[in-house]
């Protein structure tokens, strides 16, 4: 047997024994659903979710191609295939959802101190720590390196003050990573550092923003005269930028994979709203107008999806197809939307009440969230000015 | 399914590109199209790419070709298509390579293969019969008469039809106009007795006809793979062409696309390049990612059809409606960019809209195949 194949078997095993019955195929649909986070203040209405994030966050399977010494799994590629397509076979739920995963230790990997990485990574892998992101400001959108929250030098630390926006679930968060300006006097993408701030710190306060959606994933967050150990600063000082932008990568490709994710796994799929709302004969959806549409978007959506597959047997050009992914990614998800409002009838603009179903409700919601998608980690356009300037050297005025 | 190159296919790559660069500029279209010659190809230039020995890419190695498969021929025809190389390549080398190698007799692939390989037969397939693909509307009639059937009926729009040697025909052998079955392919020798060929004149200067058999004696050896079965393999036939003359069309949009982008960079006005305006460079962008996900659907349907994958069909439907669609997009703001020149004949850049309309007809639009795909996708 080969090593891979020991690893399959291994694996299959370890998950049999170790993959909680609600949290793979077959779960009994009574019991309750957790949006697992983590962190310190996580509250479990399974506690299936927390055992099973337990076992995995051990394993180091959460990050498995992170080195064991961080905490992480320490699998090869093809080993992560192989857990990923094991985990696809008894339809594992993912243990944890986190932007400690998706965003901060790729860079802290990439840029932190051996002690940053010893300290922060192996509670990130095991959920311990939740994580939020400090970047936009109300006077600094698209233009981020305008930001204006202050870091000064007072010594042993970093004094900092000033206001985020958009921070997610920063009301639920245990640190924050975030951009601040310690080089006033320097051109503005070179006076921006990288730190990391206990929320708990005197000083730090938040509060929820409603969206259009009726719902309040993001936060306003205040900074006022917050003390920060200096051993917080990640990378050199007014050097910030870079690892900010290395961030916003790994964001982006979060948020398209996001995207497309949710259109193929999610009980939503359009196709059966048409089919249900729209009618069906010999199987096909019976309004040809909307059948038409669909197919086109479904083409789209299906061309887009082996792209990112290209991508990953490419071995991921990073830079340029991050833009093109956060592009495509929420400008497909967002006509997703669009088209299962469409085909719902009035039952897809539904807000409250009993006479509607949750799922018509819940689509409405959702509906709503997808219009920020385009707009967070960086609008279209800003994409749109990447591919141009970076990826096809077109000039700037 | 990788969705990269091999080695092999890199090599072909490589090789096609030069050849077009140096062998074939667009300067060398654009002479065939104001010569008198009633081909629109050129027999030397289809001599030097046997020598290479890209019609026989699809044929195995017994009959002398190199069996590297559609993936192999699809780079190639993506490479000469950047340079709008006219060839018997796509209706000989694909099409009818394909089909004999696939559907033929050993007799037919003795007969047939060895001189596709070296360039000495040219083929072309003839399906359809109005201004729409359709391949079941067939009425082109085969009525059996002892060992023999005798063919009638028009076909239009055949893909080299006007030189080709060889016509693989769908004729309807019963039931009636618009069944799916009673369908059955037959290899005519183009010079017999009865038959008719009315070269086209075409937006796009190539090679086309409409022809027309009246009353052509075959023997029942000329059926290409069984009486009666060609409602399927036609499809499968069709599928494989898609597919090439995708990559064909992939071809078009990335030199069309590259064209303009160069010209963006050169071109001034109000003292500035106009590529640093936004309203440019965004929609630069957006051809850039059609370009990329048209790369994806090419790949992934051409290593489809040579892993003979379940998924072959709406692959092919995919990467031609992505693939026609992105062309579509690409031909037009080609034009439009270049502003007054790229509507003079002398500008290069109007070849690729004349191109790119042509070829989104071939063997159906993309609004064919978005409907073909909602069918097999189970909507």
């Amino acid at each position: 047997m080969t090593d891979l194949n020991k690893f399959r078997e291994d694996t299959k095993k370890w998950l049999d024994k170790n993959c909680p019955p609600s949290m793979r195929n077959g779960a009994d649909p009574k019991i309750p659903v957790d949006e697992v986070w983590g962190g310190r203040n996580a509250v479990y209405k399974n506690p299936e979710s927390k055992i099973w994030l337990e076992r995995m966050g051990e394993k180091g399977w959460t990050m498995p191609t992170v080195p064991k010494e961080y905490g992480g799994g320490g699998l090869t590629k093809d080993e992560v295939k192989i857990l990923n397509e094991e985990m696809f076979f008894i339809g594992a739920k993912q243990p944890l959802l986190s932007f400690g995963i998706w965003m901060l230790a790729p860079v802290l990997l990439e840029y932190g101190t051996e002690e940053q990485k010893k300290l922060h990574i192996p509670k990130i892998i095991k959920g311990e720590i939740r994580w939020c992101q400090g970047y936009s400001e109300p006077g600094s959108g698209s233009d981020l390196a305008s930001l204006s929250t202050k870091a000064e030098d007072i010594g042993e630390s970093f004094l900092v003050n000033g206001q985020k926006v958009w921070t997610s679930y920063a009301d639920k968060a245990d640190w924050i990573f975030a951009l601040v300006r310690t080089g006033p006097k320097e051109p503005k993408h070179d006076g921006i550092s990288f730190l990391l701030i206990d929320m708990a710190s005197k000083g730090v306060s938040t509060k929820p923003i409603t969206l259009i959606s009726g719902k309040s994933p993001f936060c306003e967050t205040f900074f006022d005269n917050v003390e920060v150990p200096k051993e917080n600063l990640i990378g050199e000082l007014n050097a910030g930028w870079t690892i900010a932008k290395k961030l916003l990568q790994h964001e982006r490709a979060f948020i398209s994979n996001f995207g497309l994710a949710a259109g193929m796994g999610s009980k939503r799929d359009v196709v059966s709203i048409a089919k249900k709302h729209l009618g069906e004969e010999d199987g096909k959806i019976k309004n040809t107008f909307y059948r038409s549409e669909i197919s086109s978007h479904k083409i789209k959506e299906h061309a887009f999806g082996l792209t990112l597959k290209r991508a990953g047997d490419e071995g991921g050009k990073a830079s340029a197809t991050a833009s093109m992914f956060k592009l495509y990614g929420t400008e497909h998800n967002k006509k997703r939307h669009e088209l299962m409002v469409a085909a719902s009838g009035v039952n897809g603009v539904a807000w409250d009440g009993d006479e509607f179903e949750d799922s018509d409700k819940n689509l409405t919601r959702a509906w709503l969230r997808t219009k920020g998608n385009s707009i967070e980690g960086g609008t279209s356009e800003v994409q749109l000015n990447v591919i141009s300037k970076r990826v096809l050297g077109l000039p700037s005025q | 399914m990788k969705l990269i190159l091999t080695e092999e296919e890199q090599f072909l790559k490589d090789t096609a590109t030069n050849f077009a660069n140096e062998r074939s500029p667009i300067n060398h279209f654009r002479a065939l199209r104001d010569s008198n010659d009633p081909i629109l190809w050129d027999k030397d230039l289809w001599h030097e790419m046997s020598k290479l020995g890209w019609p026989g890419i699809m044929i195995p190695e017994e009959f002398g070709g190199s069996n590297f498969g559609l993936s192999g021929i699809c780079v190639v025809l993506q490479e000469c298509a950047k340079t709008l190389t006219p060839s018997p390549l796509f209706a000989t080398g694909v099409l009818g390579a394909y089909s004999i190698n696939t559907y033929g007799t050993q007799d037919q692939k003795e007969m047939y293969l060895p001189a596709i390989v070296n360039g000495e037969l040219t083929t072309s397939l003839a399906v359809d019969e109005a201004s729409h693909h359709n391949p079941f509307q067939t009425e082109f009639n085969a009525k059996k008469q002892n060992d023999n059937f005798i063919l009638s009926g028009k076909k239009t729009f055949v893909i080299d039809g006007a030189s080709s040697d060889l016509i693989i025909v769908l004729a309807r052998t019963s039931g009636s106009k618009g069944d799916s079955t009673g369908l059955t392919l037959f290899v005519v020798d183009a010079d017999q007795d009865g038959i008719n060929k009315i070269k086209l004149d075409m937006a796009d200067s190539r090679n086309y006809a409409n022809i027309t058999f009246d009353n052509v004696t075959v023997s029942s050896d000329s059926i290409l793979g069984d009486l009666e079965t060609a409602g399927e393999t036609i499809d499968d036939i069709l599928d494989i062409g898609r597919i090439a003359i995708s990559a064909e069309m992939l071809g078009n949009a990335e030199a069309a696309f590259d064209t303009t982008l160069d010209y963006l960079k050169q071109r001034k006005q109000f003292g500035v390049l106009i590529g640093s305006f936004q309203a440019l460079q965004h929609r630069a962008a957006e051809m850039f990612c059609e370009i990329e996900l048209t790369k994806s659907s090419v790949m992934a349907a051409m290593r489809a059809a040579d892993e003979r994958s379940n998924d072959l069909q709406r692959l092919s439907s995919l990467a031609k409606t992505v693939s026609g669609e992105t062309l579509h997009l690409v031909s037009n703001e080609a034009i439009q960019m270049h502003g007054g020149i790229g509507v003079t004949d002398e500008y290069d850049i109007g070849f690729f809209l004349k191109r790119a309309r042509v070829a989104e007809q071939i063997f159906g639009s993309s609004k064919f195949h978005t409907e073909r795909y909602a069918n097999l996708s189970g909507f």
